[in-house]
């Protein structure tokens, strides 16, 4: 009984005991503030919803062996187009479909903008995972600077693509998409509508977590396949699953196609929980934030388990949902939630990056 | 002081050391004259490179304990604990892998860390690091060290393009070049030379030697510890077997002791052996066969394998045998025909050896065989599954990992084998080396092959697991007809259980032995001196 | 007459990427339909401004820690130091130099973390430097919104938030440091340089008679007088005129160059034609004849240029910052002064090989610490010449981008992850930072909008790292697989 932390700091990892004990602390302070305890907890549910496909973005990627995927902007960025064509469309105003039921139009909308993000992401993941195969031992570095890149260079499309629709165009005579889209007619929080429940103040946003699980059971039912213990057999031991006759550059290009389409189902999943569908730079720092989910789930840059997801995004969104109240009694008006989340989750990626070799990078 | 050590210039006395709890040294000796090139032979394992590493006081020997004996250089008693101070007593080492910068020129590559420099005002206040750099001074020991040496190569040019040859001279050269040397080893220098740069070498040490320095030459190569050493060492299992002068000796007594006159059958022959085995019934036949395996480079083999025999394939470290089954496995680029049962293998298409019921079970456990932070059931079934779609069922149009029926096969395994462990969840990264090779085995033996190799099976594992893998791999041999292939680096299991030895050196097949052929035939065959085949003399 | 058009291909090859950018901004500019009187000062106070900072890169890729997205740290050193010494109300050049000796324990503190840190991390030092900065930005956050008058009690209205608590968003500049550097006179910079070299030869001198060394009286008696000979010019009243100022026209500036070229290598003629006929050749390097000749027909081509009117134009239009532009090329000078130093050579074999390093008794993490200290130091100076050119610091964003440009400007001008030297710097500066002028204009005559001209190059500056690191990744991915052919090949032989 010397030191009963001791044995949970070796098992967990120092910053996962931090953060922990940080969540804890908060939710000890939003009940000693008084706050709504259970209206908080729904702004955590709705934000684990919301983040956790971008996070399970992740599980493909790294178990195939590129690691933390820092470039899912090429994803994110085929969502958004799936997500602009059906407005401009406008699909969830079809008569036969509200005809039907407001929500089944939005459903058939956010669906049919999903099913073009995932074509688009195809083929964008194909490409990408080409590159990555060959950049290995790299990929981290690489992916990040891609990831920006996709931003950068689609910063100018949006300004050019032949987008008409008055949602979506800014008003008078500007040029190019708006900034932030309202999806207010479209699919805004199609998700959380569906069979929401409310007890009291807490909400929870039933269909959103339903389809959040049901991506991860998906994904849970592909890395028990064939394919998917290859694949991760490539991602722990290429020389390994050489030997058993599997080409590791093929399985590496599965997954990082996976994880770029994981990635645009996540955008849209993303902004119908938000309302507003984000161009430009919005979704820039998307890749970080959906890293540093994992990382604080347990996940390292060579594991990564579904349970991470779940834990990690929980955990994280949790922190930055309880955070900016709690902080708003401390300091009123302040961004010190802001500051907790850089801080949060810039710190734990170092940490993992300075982990990747043991800890025993020093020679 | 005594006047007998005066004239050693170093003296190792009953050198030894162990590895958590492993002897690897057993009391070595070894006494060198100044200006003699001293020859340091033995197989691999037998405790050459942990004697060189206690003499350069590498952190691996200080990190897990020390050495025990003592250590003269020069008559005195010193103790060696840094690399430092290995170099501050004048020892020095030409390294097999080169540590050169291809970047920096020949000069910068000799002072490589001693540079030359002069003080300036900056460097007064900050300290050495900041003086400024004499390149002519450089250029000029460079020059020098080059000379002596005899290498006509102007000092300025960048090492990159260099011929493989010429960088071994800058080492050489750097070593010469840093002051009061008085000790130089070269570890296995001729390794990766042509002949005539091997020659050339052997020339430049005698050079070196005759101005007083002392030579270490570690090599396998018999015919140049006779054309250029004085004496020599040989040690055998850690063990010192003798100190010869080269006029007292020759290759045959040589040969003899490097591999030892001990024989103990590691295997109990209690099994009846029923085989037939015939010559036209070739199991794997491999023709003008090539492999580029980085450091295990097959050259060129034509070799027979008769179906049902087990057959061992030995050799030194670094010869080639290794590359022989990588090869077949399709995990490096191979050339040549392969023919399984008759059937040619396409050597382009990964995983075709698998297809025509070829099993492997790699040298390289830990990098290679297992899956470390998987269970042992993931482990043993992986490549059944991946080959043979077996322990899937399918659900709809998917493929789904059955995992009853893998439990199920996982847990047999277990049995038969005696995998100790706490069940059949446990990672395989946690098992002793023994368990996880017997993992390795269920993974080959769950495939179900006709041909079976099997590369270092007995490698860090200990005395009991080793007899139990080698019996288990002859009863597979004799019950199932299976045809097993052993690649090891001991010749002793080799001879207990094969039927067949063939011996690879330097990348080519030097002969077929019998198990019960003499010591001195092994030692002859895998020391190089019947390369390309044995002459019969 | 064959090879030598393959060698211009291969020339063309090896610097693809310098060639795309001067095409880039040669159409560019023609595209915005700017008049060059207009591009060139601009660029030129671009130049004075970024190149301190990227040249602060080059020592981290010479020590094989690749580019330095950690430099971001260093700039934070610089906005602390900063807004330190506003707030204390520190003015002018002497207030200038208060910063900058404040910057440099904060950055050499912050460079030897980073350094640190950078040493679990190797292999990953530049994704970890990325990181960091990011990182690094919270806790800047955090200091300068909550210590900053929350925890530490600052008075001042016009830096703080009115609820006392945290920094404003811009700290103007305007009454304390702006142009601080700029617009030191000529005639001080002389004055100050006289002295120092007085001082420097005393010193240096005193220390060898100390020490009981020769001393090389003549060389000591001649350099000094040379110096006031130089030092007297400055007090005839037309060249005291001409110093008086702190600006110098560019034409002046390419007269003097000009100049200087004729002048050296006029005397090195002489020195050579004085020494052969005394016949005492082969002592030292051959002098380069030819060259030395090529220099002096250049010097006479780029005066003549001088003539045409739009050139013309041009050069009295810009005027240079002669103190700043000075600190560049002392910059740049001591770039190449460490690489012959001990400790430069040092770092110059951890970045080619950390093994051979190790092996040859070099502390590979020392040097490689003492590499990111020296780095984050001079771009803490680096962001301090550009705020004080600009005017005024944006609190929160001065740094955030600064890692980002500097590191896409050094690549643009040919540089990689392994090599980069300071003409590679300075060439990449000129063209970034063209494109950068350019660009918004050219979006708008073509697009009919300036901003697609602003997104291209923030493309640019993102598509070029990702570029370069793309390609550095792939050449070593590509090597094991060459290495073990070529040791095939060479064993084959055998």
């Amino acid at each position: 009984m010397r030191n009963p932390l001791k044995p949970l700091v070796g098992r967990f990892g120092l910053p996962r005991v931090i953060i922990v004990s940080f969540f804890l602390f908060l939710v000890a302070a939003a009940g000693g503030f008084h706050m709504n305890l259970m209206q908080l907890l729904s702004d955590c549910l709705r934000r684990w919803g919301m983040f956790g496909i971008l996070a399970l973005a992740m599980v493909p990627a790294v178990q195939c062996g590129i690691g933390l995927n820092f470039g899912i902007s090429m994803g994110i960025v085929g969502g958004l187009l799936g997500g602009l064509i059906v407005i401009q469309l406008r699909v969830a105003e079809y008569p036969a479909l509200v005809a039907i039921s407001p929500l089944f139009a939005m459903w058939v909308a956010i669906l049919i903008a999903i099913v073009i993000g995932v074509v688009l992401a195809v083929g964008i993941g194909y490409l990408y995972g080409l590159l990555l195969n060959r950049v290995k031992g790299s990929e981290m570095t690489v992916t990040t600077y891609v990831g920006f890149s996709i931003i950068a260079f689609m910063n100018m499309w949006w300004m050019l693509l032949p987008f008409t629709d008055g949602e979506l165009i800014w008003p008078n005579a500007g040029k190019g998409l708006r900034n932030t889209i309202s999806l207010a007619a479209s699919f805004s929080n199609v998700m959380n509508k569906t069979l929401a429940i409310k007890i009291g103040d807490l909400t929870i946003p039933t269909g959103l977590l339903l389809f959040f699980f049901f991506m991860c059971f998906l994904v849970w039912l592909f890395m028990r396949s064939k394919t998917g213990i290859a694949m991760s057999a490539a991602g722990a031991n290429p020389m390994f699953a050489t030997a058993a006759g599997i080409n590791v550059n093929k399985m590496r290009l599965i997954g990082t196609v996976l994880s770029t389409v994981l990635a645009a189902v996540g955008i849209l999943v993303y902004a119908q929980g938000y309302g507003f569908m984000q161009l430009y730079n919005g979704p820039m720092m998307m890749g970080f934030t959906s890293v540093a989910a994992v990382l604080i789930g347990g996940a390292s840059p060579k594991r990564a388990k579904i349970t991470h997801v779940l834990i990690g995004t929980f955990l994280f969104q949790g922190i930055l949902a309880l955070g900016l109240p709690v902080a708003n009694q401390f300091i009123p008006e302040s961004n010190l939630s802001e500051v907790a989340r850089l801080v949060i989750s810039n710190g734990i990626i170092i940490y993992a990056l300075s982990q990747v070799e043991g800890g025993s990078g020093r020679e | 002081m005594d006047k007998a050590n005066e004239t050693y210039v170093l003296k190792m006395d009953s050198i030894a050391k162990e590895y958590y709890g492993n002897r690897v040294l057993k009391g070595v000796n070894l006494h060198i004259h100044p200006g003699e090139i001293h020859a340091l032979m033995g197989e691999n394992g037998a405790g050459k490179s942990t004697l060189m590493n206690i003499l350069f006081g590498m952190p691996v020997i200080h990190t897990t304990g020390g050495y025990e004996g003592t250590i003269q250089v020069g008559g005195e008693t010193v103790k060696i604990d840094t690399p430092l101070k290995a170099m501050e007593l004048g020892i020095g080492m030409v390294h097999q892998e080169f540590m050169l910068i291809p970047g920096f020129s020949v000069t910068e590559n000799i002072k490589v860390g001693r540079e030359i420099s002069n003080p300036n005002l900056v460097s007064r206040i900050f300290g050495r690091s900041m003086e400024s750099l004499d390149f002519k001074a450089m250029r000029r020991d460079a020059r020098k060290a080059l000379k002596t040496i005899g290498l006509q190569i102007e000092e300025y040019v960048k090492v990159a393009g260099l011929p493989v040859g010429y960088m071994q001279f800058i080492e050489i050269a750097r070593e010469l070049d840093k002051t009061g040397i008085r000790i130089l080893v070269f570890d296995e220098p001729t390794a990766v030379l042509t002949e005539s740069e091997a020659d050339r070498l052997l020339e430049a040490m005698r050079v070196i030697s005759s101005q007083g320095i002392a030579i270490i030459f570690i090599t396998h190569r018999l015919d140049e510890v006779m054309a250029v050493a004085d004496s020599m060492t040989i040690l055998r299992d850690g063990e010192f077997v003798a100190r010869k002068e080269i006029k007292d000796t020759n290759v045959v007594e040589i040969a003899e002791l490097m591999i030892g006159r001990k024989m103990e059958k590691l295997v109990d022959d209690t099994t009846q052996d029923g085989r037939t085995i015939r010559d036209d019934e070739p199991a794997v036949s491999l023709r003008n066969y090539k492999v580029n395996m980085p450091g295990e480079q097959v050259k060129g083999i034509d070799l027979d394998i008769r179906k049902g025999e087990i057959f061992g394939i030995g050799g030194l470290a670094g010869q080639g045998k290794l590359g022989i089954p990588n090869g077949i496995m399709g995990l490096y680029p191979t050339e040549g025909q392969v023919k399984i049962h008759g059937q040619e293998l396409n050597l382009g298409r990964l995983g075709d050896a698998l297809d025509h019921k070829v099993a492997f079970v790699s040298e390289d456990r830990r990098g290679v065989g297992l899956l470390l932070d998987e269970s042992i059931e993931q482990n043993i079934i992986f490549s059944a599954m991946q080959t043979n779609k077996k322990f899937l069922k399918k659900i709809g149009w998917m493929n789904l990992y059955d995992s009853g029926a893998a439990k199920k096969h996982a847990e047999e395994m277990v049995e038969t084998l005696d995998i100790r462990c706490t069940g059949i969840r446990q990672p395989v990264g946690s098992l002793s080396g023994g368990n996880q090779q017997k993992v390795c085995l269920a993974r080959a033996l769950t495939l179900e092959p006709d041909i079976l190799f099997v590369s270092e099976p007995t490698r860090g594992i200990d005395i009991g697991a080793k007899k139990l893998v080698l019996e288990y791999l002859t009863k597979l041999n004799r019950e199932l007809g299976m045809t097993v292939i052993i690649v090891s680096s001991e010749l002793m299991e080799l001879r207990s259980v094969a039927d067949r030895i063939g011996i690879v050196s330097d990348g080519t097949l030097a002969c077929i032995l019998k198990p019960d052929d003499s010591d001195a035939d092994f030692g002859l065959a895998m020391s190089g001196a019947w390369k390309g085949g044995k002459k019969d003399a | 007459m064959n090879k030598k058009k393959i060698n211009v291909w291969d020339l063309l090859f090896q610097n693809k990427v310098v060639f795309i950018f001067l095409v880039l901004c040669v159409a560019a500019t023609i595209a915005s339909k700017q008049p060059l009187t207009f591009v060139i000062p601009e660029l030129f106070t671009r130049i004075a401004r970024n190149s301190f900072i990227v040249l602060s890169l080059i020592i981290p890729v010479i020590a094989g820690m690749g580019l330095n997205f950690g430099i971001v740290i260093g700039a934070m050193a610089a906005q602390i130091a900063i807004f330190l010494t506003t707030y204390w109300g520190l003015t002018g050049i002497s207030g200038f130099a208060a910063t900058a000796l404040l910057t440099t324990p904060i950055a050499a503190f912050f460079g030897f973390l980073v350094g640190r840190l950078f040493n679990y991390m190797k292999g990953n030092e530049m994704i970890g430097g990325l990181v960091l900065g990011y990182f690094a930005d919270g806790l800047y956050q955090l200091l300068f919104l909550f210590i900053f008058g929350g925890v530490i009690k600052m008075n001042n209205t016009t830096l703080m938030i009115p609820t006392g608590v945290g920094v404003k968003n811009t700290i103007d500049l305007k009454d304390t440091v702006k142009y601080a550097l700029d617009t030191v006179p000529m005639l001080s910079i002389v004055e100050v340089a006289f002295y120092l070299l007085l001082i420097i030869l005393a010193c240096s001198t005193a220390v060898k008679l100390v020490k009981k060394q020769e001393v090389n009286w003549k060389s000591v008696i001649g350099t000094a007088v040379a110096a006031a000979a130089v030092y007297g010019l400055t007090f005839i009243k037309p060249v005291e005129r001409f110093l008086s100022a702190d600006r110098l026209l560019l034409l002046s500036a390419v007269e003097l160059g000009c100049l200087a070229t004729a002048l050296w290598q006029g005397w090195g003629l002489v020195r050579w034609k004085i020494q052969s006929s005394k016949g005492e050749e082969g002592q030292g390097e051959p002098f380069p004849v030819e060259k030395a000749i090529a220099y002096l027909i250049l010097a006479a081509a780029v005066y003549g240029l001088t003539y045409v009117p739009v050139l013309y134009k041009v050069l009295i239009a810009v005027r240079l910052p002669v103190m700043t532009y000075l600190c560049i090329g002392a910059l740049c000078c001591f770039n190449n002064i460490l690489m012959k130093t001990r400790l430069g050579q040092n770092m110059r074999t951890v970045g080619q090989s950390r093994t051979v390093a190790n092996a040859a008794g070099i502390d590979v993490d020392k040097t490689r610490i003492i590499a990111m200290i020296f780095s984050t130091v001079l771009a803490g100076w680096g962001q301090l010449i550009f705020l004080q050119n600009v005017g005024t610091v944006s609190t929160y964003g001065a740094h955030t981008q600064v890692g980002q440009f500097a590191i896409a400007a050094l690549l643009v001008g040919g540089a990689s992850v392994q090599k980069a030297t300071n003409k590679q710097a300075l060439l990449g500066i000129v063209l970034f930072h063209t494109l950068f002028i350019v660009s918004p204009l050219a979006g708008k005559e073509l697009f009919g909008d300036a901003v697609i001209g602003e997104y291209f190059r923030v493309f640019v500056s993102y598509g070029v790292i990702a570029m370069s690191l793309a390609m550095h990744a792939w050449k070593k991915a590509e090597k094991p697989k060459k290495e073990e052919a070529g040791s095939g090949a060479g064993t084959e032989a055998a």
